[in-house]
């Protein structure tokens, strides 16, 4: 793989743009690996390259039913914080906050990673307690957040008006080093360095069953034809209660739609991101200068991508009055991505019953964040057929034994 | 714009007047069940990207509780009715095998 730099750059310049490779090979499916991952977006394309990088083991196919990236990892609004209440969230979350910081450099590719700052918003009596808890909690985490007061909120986000009529700003919880980044640049990045270590990346080719013998698994059937596998991991989002059907188990998943909207582009005009939990609604200005706008999920089952109007009129009501100069601006585009709900909110890295095959899934509304934590965590549990203390708490079994990772009350609203 | 018609007062109820209740038909288990049994009943899920039988509320409207069969992947509406039903009416499943029929039931 030739590197990017500064050199490369010019070195292109000057030969016309003509020396440029292609940053990942498009191979057709090899008779068997030692690995398969189904589900090539951020968290699949991460636990592959953490396999080859942390684990040695290179002989790995990921397969996409679609393009790279192009699910939920490609949708979401890119919001990126580690401030849970949890204690195992708390440290899986922070492990791929910290990565992010680095990742660039790590990948040669530019991941965009921009710890421009966070803020959820306090606007209930409610919200006011639950915030001071937490941060609490982070302290004794070691995850860097702070009890802000609603003048400072203003300094931090001039555009916000803090004493509206029904929500006024009562202070906010505070991440210095929480932010964005490039989403598409996370699948690509990994992407890139994943098949530079000699992995398969397959797309347009859908896994439609798994088989087993003897209770273990040993390859997937796919549009592609049959492949063989010692090691299975499932990493799809929103179609793991499909392809768990297909490994022969039920999870605690339900799939629904959530939305996102972006406005035109205008001059730079908040240089944080800020959440408002308690009138669902969350936003941040892309360096294109789009404001990006999210809000929280429907309530129903559903496969379409395509989310209910409703909604989004819920969420730009609530910001408008949080926001007043948006109420002017004209909304570009809207999209939806199927997003895997669990019932404590927190994600599932688990073994299965069936074995050799291993489950990533349930990270709903909040998994862009977690990608590198997350394909590190998953990687280790794949390697090693146990998890180690990142991914311990996470298994698939905690909520018949009551072993809740309860997010949902820590968090009001899809991020 | 999801459209389901409450069977008990007929209105034709669009989605901000529904409350959603998830899954329908789950099998209750109470005490003296098993550990198994629990977790069936109250996490695990069929979610299934296709027909879903599912729990409504005509929130905004009479109220009540009713049932509908829906497609996940389409957001076709097969029909709805009365939650009082251990299982999808005849002619809602008539309906559901012309459509879909690779459909394995409900359950
Ligand atoms: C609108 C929206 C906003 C969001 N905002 C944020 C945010 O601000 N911050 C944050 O942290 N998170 C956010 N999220 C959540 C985040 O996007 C997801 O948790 C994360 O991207 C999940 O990544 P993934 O790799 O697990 O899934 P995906 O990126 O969805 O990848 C799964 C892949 O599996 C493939 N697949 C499925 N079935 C099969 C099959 N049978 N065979 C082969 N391939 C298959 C799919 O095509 C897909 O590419 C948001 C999500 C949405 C929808
Ligand atoms: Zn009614």
């Amino acid at each position: 793989m030739k590197r990017y730099s500064v050199f490369a750059i010019a070195r292109e310049a000057l030969n016309h743009h003509q020396g440029w490779e292609r940053a990942w090979k498009s191979p057709l499916p090899k008779a068997s690996y030692d690995a398969i991952i189904i589900g090539a977006g951020g968290h699949g394309l991460a636990t592959a390259y953490y396999l080859g990088k942390n684990h040695g083991i290179r002989n790995v196919a990921i397969i996409e039913k679609g393009w790279l990236g192009g699910g939920n990892t490609g949708r979401n609004t890119t919001i990126i914080r580690s401030n849970y209440l949890q204690d195992p969230s708390a440290a899986l979350y922070e492990k791929a906050r910290s990565l992010y910081e680095t990742l660039s450099q790590e990948l040669n590719y530019n991941i965009m990673f921009s710890p421009r700052g966070l803020l959820m918003l306090a606007q209930t009596h409610h919200e006011v307690r639950g915030y001071l808890r937490t941060v609490h909690a982070n302290n004794l985490q070691g995850v860097a957040t702070e009890w802000i007061t609603p003048e400072r909120v203003k300094q931090l986000v001039p555009i916000i008006n803090i004493d509206g009529p029904r929500y006024p700003i009562l202070g906010a919880l505070y991440q210095a080093r929480g932010g964005t980044a490039r989403h598409d640049a996370v699948a690509w990045g990994y992407a890139r360095a994943c098949s530079d270590m000699g992995m398969d990346i397959i797309q347009q080719c859908e896994v439609t069953g798994i088989r087993s013998e003897n209770g273990r698994v040993t390859g997937v059937e796919t549009t592609k034809g049959y492949i063989g596998t010692k090691k299975l991991g499932i990493v799809v989002a929103g179609h793991s209660g499909q392809v768990a059907d297909m490994a022969g188990f039920r999870l605690p998943v339900e799939s629904m739609a959530l939305q996102a909207l972006v406005s035109e582009p205008i001059k730079p005009c908040m240089d944080v991101v800020v959440m408002a939990n308690t009138v669902h609604g969350y936003m941040s200005q892309s360096d294109k200068g789009e404001m990006v706008i999210g809000g929280g999920t429907d309530g129903f089952n559903n496969y379409t991508q395509r989310g209910s109007f409703h909604h989004i009129e819920e969420t730009l009501r609530a910001l408008v009055e949080t926001f007043p100069m948006i109420s002017r601006l004209k909304m570009l585009r809207q999209w939806g991505g199927i997003v895997d709900m669990t019932g404590d909110r927190s994600p599932i890295i688990s073994k299965t019953p069936l074995g050799n095959c291993f489950i990533n899934c349930g990270w709903g509304t909040g998994g862009f964040k977690a990608i590198p934590g997350s394909g590190w965590a998953m990687a280790d549990l794949m390697a090693r057929g146990e998890p180690g203390p990142l991914a311990a708490e996470f298994d698939m079994w905690r909520f018949r034994e009551g072993r809740f990772i309860d997010e949902s009350v820590a968090a009001g609203v899809a991020h | 714009m999801l459209i389901l018609e409450c069977p008990y007062c007929g209105v034709k109820a669009e989605e901000t007047e529904l409350s959603p209740g998830g899954e329908a038909h789950l099998k209750r288990f109470g005490p003296g069940s098993s550990d198994d049994e629990f977790e069936a009943y109250m996490f695990a899920r069929k979610n299934p990207k296709g027909v879903h039988c599912e729990r409504w509320r005509h929130a905004y409207g009479c109220g009540k509780w009713f049932l509908a069969a829906r497609c996940t992947a389409t957001l076709e509406v097969f029909g709805t009715y009365l939650a009082q039903t251990a299982e999808p009416p005849a002619e809602i499943v008539e309906k559901i095998k012309a459509k879909r029929p690779e459909w394995k039931g409900y359950s």
